[in-house]
């Protein structure tokens, strides 16, 4: 009996090593480019390390119990007439009980880390006129904050590219440059069917619904090159309708935009 | 298939519902009640929500008048009066008693159908006016769809109650019970319907 | 021991046809359905098998190359639909279910059975219709979510096409709901209590609830989108004033439970397998019960969670995260129920088992990232990508499928008295095992490094993992011929099964093999333990 302990207790702590082991090592994430993604990267190895632990620790019962109690040749007789062990099914509904409503807990903490559970002020002032309704994707950062911004894009989604309208310079690019470490602020808005603006390396995700302008604030913190994707069933051309964001240094992303800026408001 | 066509070829067959079983034709009927409840329930969550979330584009037309949807419920009202007393009739054996009170509430639809369409026609908007004109037609052309069933189902049993040795007597009330659940059923939608729609 | 429905002898059944033809009329014999439903079932999976293996052919290389590219939109769209809609619910509710309820309840046949047989004969002609749209102008083009506009503004009449048949096919499927519930309340033999039922009746009972409560409301959304489609009304049409959003939560409210109809009879099936091949009686019979229509009820309430980055509100948010997750307890119990039905038993390893343990497997993969995608923030990230695709496939194929074949190889000799070949069954589990796990493992990695779901083409640096799944993709296609080959060879000439190959101890059993068309010889017996194994009783029941 005592034997039989010891070895459970052997396999428990191996299947967690394991689980832990893999969940702190093996990577399967991009690249972390804004503040949003240390965050989710967090919740993501705390899921991937319960998640593991279970799944291993079922995969190995039923490949024990299919080893184990194999019927052997010519044996014959039922198993044991076990029908339910109350103390047994009450800890297995409470465990998994606790753990959820602890993930969703979490999950909800890392939410409103990410600035999920902001509600953005629907008469904004610089984004929208009043009687306009602005559904809010994941704000980082307060109204406040927005109002003097640096930097504000428009983002028109068609059928089959982005556009991105900086209305300071008063032009339109169809690459969406940012400087490193600045807030940004995008009001996105569908022309035609729905689409989604997805940066992998940011973590952030969000449907463009034609009818409702929505904004997404996120946090750039690496200098580089990174895909959007377009991630809604948008019409043939759905695969391709693809854009980059580069996020580069604040003197570099003056230059570019300096380029860019229409002459005529300075005449 | 061959073993399975050299088992006994059969004679008996339950097939046909039992007649000891008539409940659970009511119990089915119940159920599909449910289901088409549930129809209207996603109707009126959808323009509930519509109500809630778009707002009513400048210059669009959407008014409701409410005499004749008035007199339309209280139509219908009467008609599962009406029916209930069919069933009464037939219980006593009083067939054509019965035939007349059912033909009573097919008019009553049958009024009630031709109120609605007054009402389409005399309306200030179309079906592709606006949002809340769209749900609107949608909402009463659906339940008007269900009025135009349940009155031709009544015109077909009031001619089948019409003798004491038809096919709906006192004692194969099935088919009536069935219609009268319906009709009730059609009723109650109206009035959620009303008070959603018109007086919401 | 007497039943209280008599046979009534009806003078119609001398005019259906016997032998073969019977499987093509309209028979009113629920085993009749129930094969019609598995073969047509079948057929149309061999035909969403085929478009999923050209989906994977283009995929093999990162630019569009193999199909046109609406060709590729179309073909993804009919493989989800006929999947869903042709296969995996009519097989697990249709095929099994109108099998095997009569038997369980101890009934003759179903409570309407006319009923029964229309709602059969409501699938072949709408599938074909739906298949026949493709060659005629075009199937339709916007997934088989179809959401607006895309789905108002792509060719309309694959799209009417592809909006009748559903509505067809959910008719029938609300007729069968009808039929289960009736037949499993109000047509139990007397003296069969309903819990002394088999598990899965329960599963049927609950799920032809959901079946009931939800599919309705996916009707009236249709009706709705057909006309934005045909008499330009704006109910989903933001040019013309109407919300995008609301059809997304009427069509996930019958959708997301949708799922729930997939999986919960397969839940019902597996529970009955188990017990048979470990000779145990099935654990905690009462709180599987309960967990099943736990399933149900918090089945109904967690929709939007397929909304999450369509600017829902944050508050909902909140509430759909946390009913979601606890989906996961019921489910949860249901599992460690099924490991602890295997332990202490004694196992015959089987094809019909090694299916049901790789649904185990494969279920606890898909029901973990299933509690992962229900977090707000985790879905945000990975919501539309290669991540769900694999979750979805887990859940439905990893799951329900397997928990199909499983259902084949343990009541083939049920149906037809023959046994299923054993070493041909063992390939067919293993080819599918491995090609299963190789097609959609990887799939994960894909959605978290940034490859979103629908696409004809791809990042390059992606190509390598979509050929590992390609050749898993191709390894599942491979392993549907050792299966037809076994059913064809035990068909022609398979080893005689007797009548209860598996000593088993369910109703259905107790009769002959193949059971004659009015099920029993005399009465119904009445089960009071259908899981009794090792008590001495379990010896005295077989013998009825």
């Amino acid at each position: 009996m005592l034997n039989k302990n010891i070895y459970l207790i052997l396999i428990i702590s191996c299947v967690f090593g394991i689980s832990f082991w893999i969940g702190f090592n093996v990577n399967l994430l991009p690249a972390e480019a804004s503040i949003n993604a240390p965050i989710y990267d967090e919740l993501f190895k705390i899921l991937f390390i319960i998640g593991l632990i279970i799944f291993i620790g079922m995969t190995i019962a039923v490949i024990y119990s299919l080893f184990k109690f194999k019927r052997r040749k010519d044996e014959i007789g039922d198993g044991i007439a076990l029908e339910g062990n109350l103390s047994l099914e009450i800890i297995w509904t409470l465990i998994p009980s606790i753990i959820v409503l602890i993930i969703g807990i979490y999950s909800y903490n890392i939410y409103d880390r990410m600035g999920g559970m902001k509600e953005l002020n629907h008469s904004h002032e610089m984004m929208s006129s009043n009687t306009e309704k602005i559904w809010a994707g994941i704000s980082q950062s307060s109204n406040n904050d927005i109002a003097n911004n640096n930097l504000s894009v428009e983002v028109s989604a068609m059928q089959f590219a982005f556009l991105f309208n900086y209305p300071k310079g008063e032009f339109i690019s169809g690459e969406l440059h940012v400087p490193v470490n600045n807030k940004v602020s995008m009001r996105m808005e569908s022309k035609d069917v729905i689409h989604a603006f997805w940066v992998p390396e940011f973590r952030i995700k969000q449907d463009i619904i034609p009818g409702q302008p929505t904004i997404l604030n996120f946090t750039p913190t690496k200098v580089g090159k990174y895909p959007i994707i377009c991630a809604e069933l948008c019409g043939p051309y759905h695969g391709g309708m693809r854009a980059s964001i580069i996020v580069e240094e604040e003197s570099d992303y003056k230059d570019w935009f300096n380029k860019n800026k229409k002459t005529e408001v300075n005449l | 298939m061959t073993t399975l066509d050299s088992s006994k070829e059969i004679q008996k067959n339950t097939s046909e519902v039992n007649e000891k079983h008539e409940d659970f034709r009511m119990f089915g009927l119940v159920t599909f009640l449910i289901a088409d409840g549930m129809t209207f329930a996603g109707f009126f969550a959808a323009y509930l929500t519509y109500k809630a979330v778009n707002p009513l584009p400048e210059g669009a037309i959407y008014e409701l008048e409410l005499p004749i949807p008035t007199l339309n419920t209280i139509l219908l009202l009467v008609s599962s009066a009406t029916f209930h007393k069919a069933g009464k009739a037939l219980l006593k054996d009083k067939n054509s008693d019965s035939q007349k009170w059912l033909i009573l509430t097919a008019l009553l639809g049958i009024v009630f159908l031709i109120c609605q369409l007054f009402e389409y026609f005399h309306l200030p908007f179309g079906l592709t006016d606006n949002l809340f004109a769209s749900t609107f037609y949608a909402l009463t052309g659906f339940h008007g769809l269900h009025v135009t069933l349940g009155t031709l189902m009544i015109l077909i049993i009031s001619w089948q109650t019409r003798l004491n040795t038809g096919r709906i007597t006192s004692k194969n009330m099935f088919p009536l019970e069935a219609v009268e659940l319906y009709w009730h059923f059609v009723d109650g939608i109206w009035v959620i319907l009303f008070i959603i729609l018109y007086l919401l | 021991m007497t039943i209280s429905i008599d046979p009534q002898k009806d003078n119609n059944e001398s005019l259906q046809p016997n032998g073969w033809l019977r499987y093509l009329s309209f028979s009113l014999d629920h085993k009749v359905i129930g094969i019609q439903y598995m073969v047509c079932g079948f057929l149309f999976y061999l035909i969403g098998g085929t478009l999923a293996s050209a989906i994977r052919i283009e995929l093999a290389s990162p630019m569009s190359d193999f199909l046109p590219r609406d060709v590729y939109n179309q073909f993804l769209t009919l493989h989800g639909t006929i999947m869903i809609f042709l296969w995996i619910v009519p097989v697990v509710n249709g095929a099994f279910g109108n099998y095997l309820i009569p038997f369980y309840v101890g009934a003759r046949d179903m409570a309407f059975p006319r009923l029964n047989a229309v709602a059969f004969w409501l699938i072949p002609p709408s599938g074909l219709m739906l298949i026949t749209s493709y060659f005629v102008e075009g199937a339709a083009q916007s997934g088989w979510t179809a959401y607006p506009p895309l789905s108002i503004t792509t060719p309309q009449s694959g799209q009417i096409i592809w909006i009748i048949s559903v509505l067809l096919l959910g008719g029938s499927s609300i007729f069968g709901g009808i039929n289960f519930i009736a037949t499993i309340i109000k047509l139990r033999r007397p003296g069969l209590k309903l819990m002394q039922l088999p598990m899965y009746c329960w599963a049927m009972l609950g799920t032809s609830l959901l079946v009931v409560l939800s599919t309705p409301v996916l009707a009236g959304t249709l009706i709705l989108l057909s006309f934005d489609i045909v008499a330009h009304t704006g109910f989903f049409n933001p040019v013309l004033g109407g919300n995008v959003v609301v059809y997304q939560h009427l069509f996930w409210f019958y959708s997301h439970p949708a799922v729930y109809i997939m999986v919960l009879p397969a839940f019902g099936l597996v529970s009955e397998i188990l017990p048979v091949h470990s000779r145990k009686p099935l654990f905690g019979y009462t709180t599987m019960v309960y967990s099943i229509m736990g399933i149900v009820v918090l089945g109904l309430v967690v929709w939007a969670h397929h909304m999450f980055t369509s600017g829902t509100p944050p508050w909902m948010r909140l509430f759909f995260t946390i009913a979601t997750s606890f989906i996961a307890v019921p489910t949860g119990i249901k599992f460690f129920n099924w490991v602890a039905t295997l332990w202490g038993g004694k196992i015959s390893i089987n094809s019909a088992m090694l299916f049901s343990c790789g649904f185990i497997i494969n279920f606890v993969f898909g029901g973990i990232t299933g509690v992962a995608l229900a977090q707000v923030p985790f879905d945000i990230h990975v919501h539309d990508t290669y991540f769900v695709v694999a979750h979805f496939h887990y859940i439905v194929y990893g799951g329900t499928v397997f928990i199909i074949f499983s259902s084949i190889y343990h009541w083939f000799p049920k149906v037809t008295g023959k046994m299923l070949g054993e070493k041909l069954g063992i390939i067919h589990f293993a080819i599918t095992f491995i090609g299963f796990n190789l097609c959609f493992a990887p799939q994960h990695w894909l959605g978290l490094n940034g490859m979103p779901r629908r696409v004809a083409e791809y990042d390059p640096q992606f190509e390598f993992v979509n050929q590992i799944s390609s050749i898993g993709a191709l390894l599942m296609a491979i392993s549907t011929l050792p299966f037809l080959v076994n059913i064809f060879l035990s068909f022609r000439n398979g080893k005689d099964s007797g009548n209860n190959p598996w000593n088993a101890l369910t109703p259905e059993w107790l009769t002959t093999s193949p059971p004659p068309v009015e099920n029993w010889e005399g009465d119904a017996p009445l089960v009071e333990e259908p899981y009794g194994y090792g008590y001495s009783f379990s010896e005295k029941n077989k013998k009825i």
